[in-house]
């Protein structure tokens, strides 16, 4: 085997639901050990909000789209030995597999690590895995594909009824079911049929109500085998394992059923001969061995690369799969391998645990109330909690603590639910765990709710467990027995008042009155048998506490718990450069945070972790634990809404903030002293009032004039904003704002339809650092989230560009802001220049400005907190010199997962991730950013036009642009109208589904056209019309614009030559070379 | 109403909890495994003859009892010490909870203890003699433990080995005969011979070399056991009777006495090694298995003489997993190649023995 030196790692792109930040976290872990290895790193991504695209974790960083043009070019430049594609997810696989078949692999000589390409394309292809595991007597389920109802009936007498009916590539899932006989499926197999794109129907057996087990395995080039972790779902087969409750490790599995399961998915790692870390799912029976059912388990699914299952396990054991799998794919052995838990023993070893844990997904239905909230093999949530504890229920509850879904404790319960349990949504969706809790409440059977549920009965047994707990409380008087029995199966402060009618603050007075206090215990891979070195930390209610308060001076750095839909990976980002930008202050640095899926949970990004929720409990729990002489500050700017909320509860309770005091924070996060504070500042803002009743709201609006931006005070990410046209409107929005019960006051702004802007910017009090001026491609109105960005801005005049300088200054020197702020404007004609709010902590697009401008702004905000102002650190205040580059964002949306949603671009955010576009010239950036956010237009195809009547004249020089592209186009009744009336051709579409054929929908099912342009004025009623269309579009995955101004950008790009961008390090578009 | 209870151990350290199982009070040398699953196969392994075990994952008794999960006749431990046991078990093979199983069989338990504050102790002052109990005062405990026969100076193997001769069903035509002497062996040995086609006869302890010979058996298979080896002398003699005249394994006890039938020492683990996941490296080929164990005594290297030979070792504590003999035919290993619990990774080992018999008869 020839010597690798340098090694191309293929990271996973945009954060999408399926694939969020585990792999940034494997990714890191990976590019670290190759760095330890001695081995040059080429790393490519195209997402810019990551820690793996940081210079010093990889030595070559691209951020390029991933397609298998650029890595082409990337490999003819950097000419890798290897290459990596078990990191980056599906993405990765799917790009290696490319290159390879298109012989890129073979022609630059470089060799495929990890996995084989056979082995990634036999996990991907149904038959010839099947074969390959039939073939090393691992059963898998009875299956057949089929094409005619004839067919169907022949291939159900082999696999015997119950059985599972899917047709193939549907919109929505739709079309399938189980069928208990033949005459059922007769019905389903017919309607299937019609249903799929491809007239074909999978059969498969029903394994309905078997567990689902999973297992990470991982093999060496000596073939050496070791399991890392099993788990187990709580939500049996049927669920998508990113969907299901899931604990680790497996709670219901003998030792005879264990080791069938480990010894199978040893057999199947070498039968594959993977080399480096694979997934293993598993269905097995819970039922005694019935005649008909020969095999007590069947293999489900293999995933021959790390993935969110192995992040989890990793986090769950404190084993760094990502690290060994990486080491072993350059040639080494397990036992070659160092453990640095234990920093004595090796990494041939499997780990024990001693703690149960418990990972509970977050789903984006609190941002999406209209979707279809049934789970099923579709994965729908964004991001995932992790809790552990020494038993279930306590990791349970903790769990559910951190998700923060607002007033959502395991106590919550639908008011709708009434007393017929029989009613209560006890199928899987986002809230059967809660059903379950209120079935238990109101008398339901432990056995009855397993049989209905298929959830084992011990998982049901310990919820029961809770609830005797809940009763108790209820009835009992409040002793110092009852409450740490209480603490110890994980109750909270809040849960406990609520029962017991107290204050959480009383409840929390008893427990140190009483010395009921968290111990803290470490997670060392062992179970304590030998000497441990991981800072890894979870807290329990028992005897021995090993997380002694450190000595040294520390800060704490508040996380960003799960990713949701508005707070994603960029706070991750930041927080794990809070904890390096300490370390290089020699400043010991201690995290807290309950998201599984980081590097900022990676036990060696920080000096301590407690993996915890992120509440007010939680939080001075841990600074009393680690209470030396003083409470330790706490840093709260870095990790999202989520740190900086715990701002106040810090302060009322006297623990100190780094940075930035919760006067400065509440002044900029309250709207109405914000309000107050511009207008001292002489700074404007639209114009805008308050209203608590519809009169008042409607008195404002009449003043202002519509349309006009409503939202909550004391927003959360832009939550449940809205622009408003009419009263009608507005009386319903103020309504349902009331019916919530919101004490705060609705806000009523001028909705200014102007270009928008915004800055990071770092003070120390006096200077103010802004690194750059990034403008949105969207006009205002579209959540900063959701628009594309551009840095340097595109057509700011520089008075506008002074106005924003002078305003941001002016805010960050009388708000005294210490550490970072993102300010958000809006520019109207004759450069008027609002402000339209602000953020006293890090955004969303710290990353992405500082990776292009060069700028360290996490570390210099660290700094400043630290005490060494702006000059000390060798920077001047005021705007930074512009870079001779041009980077901008695109959004990446994960609507295709999520029915029911609509997909219409608003204030309301509803991207999960983005890209990065650099290059030198603004058209480089900008075909790059579409394509690696898919909303490149493909040459002379087709497009569907649905415009809104008061846009039709802005569209037509679009319109115009893309038929003189040779655009075939499709357009609804008045915009195809238009575009007769101005001499081209168009094909008339019914617009709506009752209207005939072809309809929209029809054309974008039927593949007639490969783009949607799709605009309303915004208004409820034309919103409803467009749904149906967009929702086509995202099921179909082709582009959907919903903005002129984004579809603008896509047909300029449209003129732009093959080959228009460059592919160059990062490092050489930053440095201008 | 729950009953407390307590385990005082010889440093003076007082573990307070609650008591379930039989309200009685044992003493016994303290242990731990850090086994995921398998507390029943734990519970009837005999080598856990004198000690009162504690569990180090802290949800103990979830998938209930079951018939199938014995290894022995019954409950060998003196007690056994948790974090929690699960009152809801749930199992399709569930018979009976933890709680009750230990009350029918006399075994009093601990609860709610801090188990890994437990194991911590253990590991840093190493084992134990312990008193469980609820029905005396702690303190007093502790000076009764002064007194208690010590776990190293007793010989347990008697007490658990098989009075009487007996044979494990065997397949319709075994290719061998082996027959295994008991110092007090699981049953998975015997499923295992049984599957891979062999017939067993299963002799007492205390049966002489030539009885054994007398069978004609084409292998012997000397059994793990409890206690200190170098309070067995008196069966070393057999051992030394049955070296190079038949193929022998030996497995964990077994193994120890073989190496003292040649002449080796063995010694004691600070806290031993009990668990479903410690790493050994088989020398010859560098291959590392993952491997079931639990024994408190390792034979010592430098004291190998006799054409003995390391061919195992752990990768945690470089100490001997196995030996091999330069010329007699001799499969000697440390480990639990039985697993029950822990990994079947390591069942390779009984064919090994097989092949060993074959090329030998």
């Amino acid at each position: 085997m020839s010597e690798l030196s340098k090694i191309l790692v293929i990271g996973s792109g945009p954060i999408t639901i399926g694939q969020a930040a585990e792999f940034d976290y494997a990714g890191t872990q990976a590019l670290r050990a190759l760095r330890e290895e001695g081995i040059t790193s080429v790393l490519v991504n195209s997402n810019p909000a990551t820690i793996m695209t940081d210079e010093g974790i990889a030595d070559i960083v691209y951020i390029e789209p991933l397609t298998p043009d650029v890595l082409t070019r990337i490999i003819q430049k950097e000419k890798p030995d290897g290459i990596l594609p078990t990191l980056g997810g599906q993405t990765g696989l799917n790009l290696a597999v490319e290159l390879a078949e298109i012989g890129i692999l073979d022609k630059y000589g470089v060799r495929l690590l990890g996995t084989s390409l056979e082995t990634i394309k036999m996990a991907e292809e149904r038959s010839q895995f099947k074969n390959l595991l039939l073939s090393i007597r691992e059963p898998v389920p009875r299956s057949a594909i089929v094409y005619s109802v004839e067919e169907a009936e022949a291939k159900a007498l082999d696999i015997g009824f119950p059985l599972i009916i899917r047709p193939s590539y549907t919109l929505g899932g739709s079309g399938g079911g189980m069928a208990q006989n033949p005459l059922e499926l007769r019905e389903m197999v017919r309607v299937g049929l019609s249903s799929s794109l491809t007239r074909e129907v999978l059969l498969e057996e029903s394994l309905l109500g078997w567990k689902e087990i999973e297992y990470e395995v991982i093999r060496d080039g000596a073939d050496n085998c070791i399991i890392v972790c099993n788990m187990e779902n709580f939500d049996p087969m049927g669920v998508h394992t990113g969907d299901s409750i899931v604990v680790a490790p497996s709670q219901t599995l003998t030792d005879k059923e264990y080791q069938m399961l480990r010894s199978a998915s040893i057999n199947i790692i070498r039968a594959l001969g993977v080399e480096g870390g694979c997934n293993i799912q598993f269905a097995l029976s819970p039922w005694a061995a019935k005649k008909d059912h020969a095999e007590s388990y069947y293999v489900i699914e293999v995933n021959p690369r790390v993935s969110r299952s192995s992040a989890l396990a990793s986090k769950a054991t404190g084993y760094p799969i990502a690290r060994v799998a990486t080491k072993i794919a350059v040639g080494k052995r397990l036992d070659e391998i160092g453990n640095q838990v234990t920093g004595k023993t090796t990494a041939a070893f499997e780990p024990a645990l001693d703690y149960c844990v418990v990972k509970v997904p977050r789903f984006p239905f609190d941002k999406f109330p209209l979707g279809d909230r049934v789970i099923g093999s579709q994965m729908k949530a964004t991001g995932e909690v992790m809790a552990i504890d020494r038993c279930f229920e306590a990791a349970l509850q903790k769990a559910v603590r951190s998700l923060e879904i607002g007033r959502r404790p395991l106590l919550w319960e639908d008011k709708a639910w009434g007393e017929d349990i029989s009613s209560y949504p006890l199928y899987p969706s986002d809230f059967r765990l809660w059903a379950i809790m209120a079935a238990l409440r109101r008398g339901a059977q432990v056995v009855s709710l397993s049989l209905k549920t298929g959830i084992d009965p011990w998982f049901i047994h310990r919820m029961m467990s809770i609830v005797d707990m809940e009763q108790r409380f209820l009835s009992e008087p409040l002793t110092p027995e009852i409450l740490r029995e209480g603490k110890r199966l994980g109750f909270s402060d809040d849960g406990i008042a609520t029962l017991a009618d107290r204050l959480p603050e009383q409840v929390r007075n008893l427990r140190h009155e009483w010395s009921i206090l968290p111990v803290y215990k470490m997670v060392d891979t062992c179970a304590g048998e030998f000497e441990a070195e991981t800072p890894y930390f979870y807290s329990t209610y028992e005897e021995e506490n090993e997380a002694p308060p450190l000595p040294e001076r520390k800060a704490i750095v508040i996380g960003s718990g799960p990713i949701r839909i508005g707070q994603g990976i960029e706070f991750d980002y930041c927080s794990v450069h809070t904890a390096w930008a300490l370390k290089r202050a020699e400043v010991k640095s201690i995290m807290i945070n309950s998201n599984p899926e980081t590097v900022s949970t990676d036990f060696d990004t920080s000096d301590r972790l407690y993996f915890e929720a992120l509440d007010e409990e939680s939080i001075r729990d841990i600074l009393e634990n680690e209470t030396f002489s003083s409470a330790p500050p706490s840093i709260v700017q870095f990790g999202g809404q989520t740190a900086i909320n715990l701002t106040d509860p810090l302060y009322r309770s006297g623990m100190p903030i780094m940075g930035s005091d919760a006067q400065t924070i509440d002044m900029a996060e309250d709207r109405e002293l914000f309000e107050g504070f511009l207008r001292l500042q002489d700074i404007p803002q639209p114009p805008g009032g308050t209203a608590t009743t519809i009169d008042e709201a409607l008195k404002v609006a009449h003043t202002i004039t519509y349309p006009v931006l409503v939202r909550p005070s004391y927003v959360l990410g832009g939550r449940a904003m809205e622009i408003v046209y009419t009263d009608s409107e507005l009386t319903s929005y103020i309504q349902e704002a009331l019916e919530l019960g919101t004490k705060h006051p609705v806000l009523i702004d001028k909705y200014l339809q102007g270009k928008e802007a915004e800055v990071d910017a770092v003070s120390d009090g006096q200077g103010v650092l802004i690194p750059g001026i990034m403008e949105h491609i969207e006009r205002a109105g579209v959540h900063s989230g959701d628009s594309m960005a551009c840095y340097p801005p595109l057509s700011l005049t520089p008075e506008e560009t002074e106005k924003i300088v002078d305003y941001t200054v002016m805010i960050a020197r009388r708000l005294h802001i210490r550490g970072l702020m993102n300010v958000q404007f809006v520019i109207m004609p004759q450069s008027k220049v609002y402000v339209l709010e602000v953020n006293p902590r890090a955004s969303r697009t710290v990353p992405f400005i500082s990776k292009l401008t060069g700028v360290p702004l996490v570390k210099i905000a660290i700094l400043v907190m630290l005490g060494k102002s702006l000059p000390e650190q060798g920077y001047t205040g005021g705007l930074w010199k512009v870079r001779n580059l041009w980077g901008i964002k695109a959004p990446v949306f994960s609507m295709g997962k999520l029915p029911g949603v609509d997909t219409y671009l608003s204030p309301e955010m509803k991207s999960t991730g983005e890209v990065l576009g650099v290059d030198y010239t603004f058209a480089g950036a900008l075909a790059k950013a579409l394509i690696a956010s898919d909303f490149m237009l493909s040459p002379q195809s087709s497009i569907l036009l649905s415009i809104a009547d008061r846009d039709k004249a802005e569209a037509l020089p679009i319109i115009r642009g893309l038929f003189s592209h040779g655009y075939m186009l499709y357009a609804t009744r008045g915009t195809a109208e238009m575009i007769k009336d101005k001499g081209m051709e168009v094909k008339a579409v019914a617009k709506k589904l009752t209207e005939g054929y072809p309809n929209v929908v029809d054309v974008i099912q039927e593949r007639k056209v490969d783009a949607v342009v799709n605009t309303t004025t915004g208004e409820r009623t034309p919103l409803k019309d467009g749904f149906e269309i967009r929702r086509a579009a995202s099921e179909r995955r082709i582009p959907c614009f919903t903005s002129l101004d984004t579809i603008k950008v896509a047909v300029e790009a449209l003129a732009y030559k093959e080959r228009i961008f460059s592919v160059q390090p990062l490092r050489n578009y930053v440095e201008g070379r | 109403m729950v009953k407390q209870a307590f385990l005082a151990l010889e440093d003076g350290s007082i573990y307070q909890g609650c008591s379930f199982g039989a309200e009685d009070t044992s003493f016994g040398e303290v242990v731990f495994n850090t086994s995921m699953c398998g507390y029943q196969e734990m519970l009837t392994d005999p080598s856990y003859a004198g000690q009162i075990l504690v569990l180090t994952y802290p949800l103990v008794g979830n998938y209930g009892l079951s018939e199938a999960d014995f290894e022995s006749r019954e409950v060998q431990v003196r007690g056994l010490v948790v974090r929690e046991h699960c009152p809801t078990p749930s199992h399709r093979q569930d018979t009976t909870t933890l709680d009750e199983f230990l009350k029918l069989n006399g075994i009093p338990g601990l609860a709610y203890v801090d188990t890994r504050a437990l194991t911590r102790k253990l590991r840093s002052t190493g084992v134990m003699m312990g008193i469980l109990g609820s029905e005396m005062k702690a303190e007093d405990a502790l000076e009764e433990l002064k007194t208690l026969p010590r776990h190293d100076l007793t010989d347990f193997v008697q007490g658990v080995s098989t009075k009487e001769t007996y044979a494990w069903p065997s397949p319709s035509s075994p290719l061998y005969h082996i027959v295994v002497i008991d110092y007090g062996l699981k049953y998975n040995i015997l499923r295992l011979l049984s599957l891979l086609g062999c017939s067993t006869t299963v002799v007492p302890a205390t049966t002489s070399a030539e009885e054994i010979l007398a069978r004609n058996p084409h292998g012997i298979l000397i059994s793990p056991g409890p206690g200190d080896p170098t309070q067995l002398t008196y069966l070393e003699g057999t051992i030394k009777g049955i070296l190079g005249r038949k193929p022998i394994m030996g497995i964990c006890l077994g193994h120890q006495l073989i190496a003292r039938a040649l002449g080796a020492k063995t010694f004691k683990l600070k806290f031993g090694h009990r668990g479903g996941n410690h790493p050994v490296r088989e020398l010859a080929t560098g291959k590392i298995h993952i491997t079931a164990q639990n024994h408190g005594y390792a034979v010592d290297a430098d004291s190998l003489k006799g054409g003995l030979e390391v061919s195992h070792i752990n990768l945690n504590d470089g100490t001997v997993e196995g030996l091999s003999h330069k010329e007699l035919p001799i499969l000697s290993i440390q480990y639990h190649p039985e697993g029950s619990p822990g990994p079947r990774d390591n069942v390779y080992l009984f064919q090994n023995f097989l092949d060993m018999v074959k090329e030998f008869s």
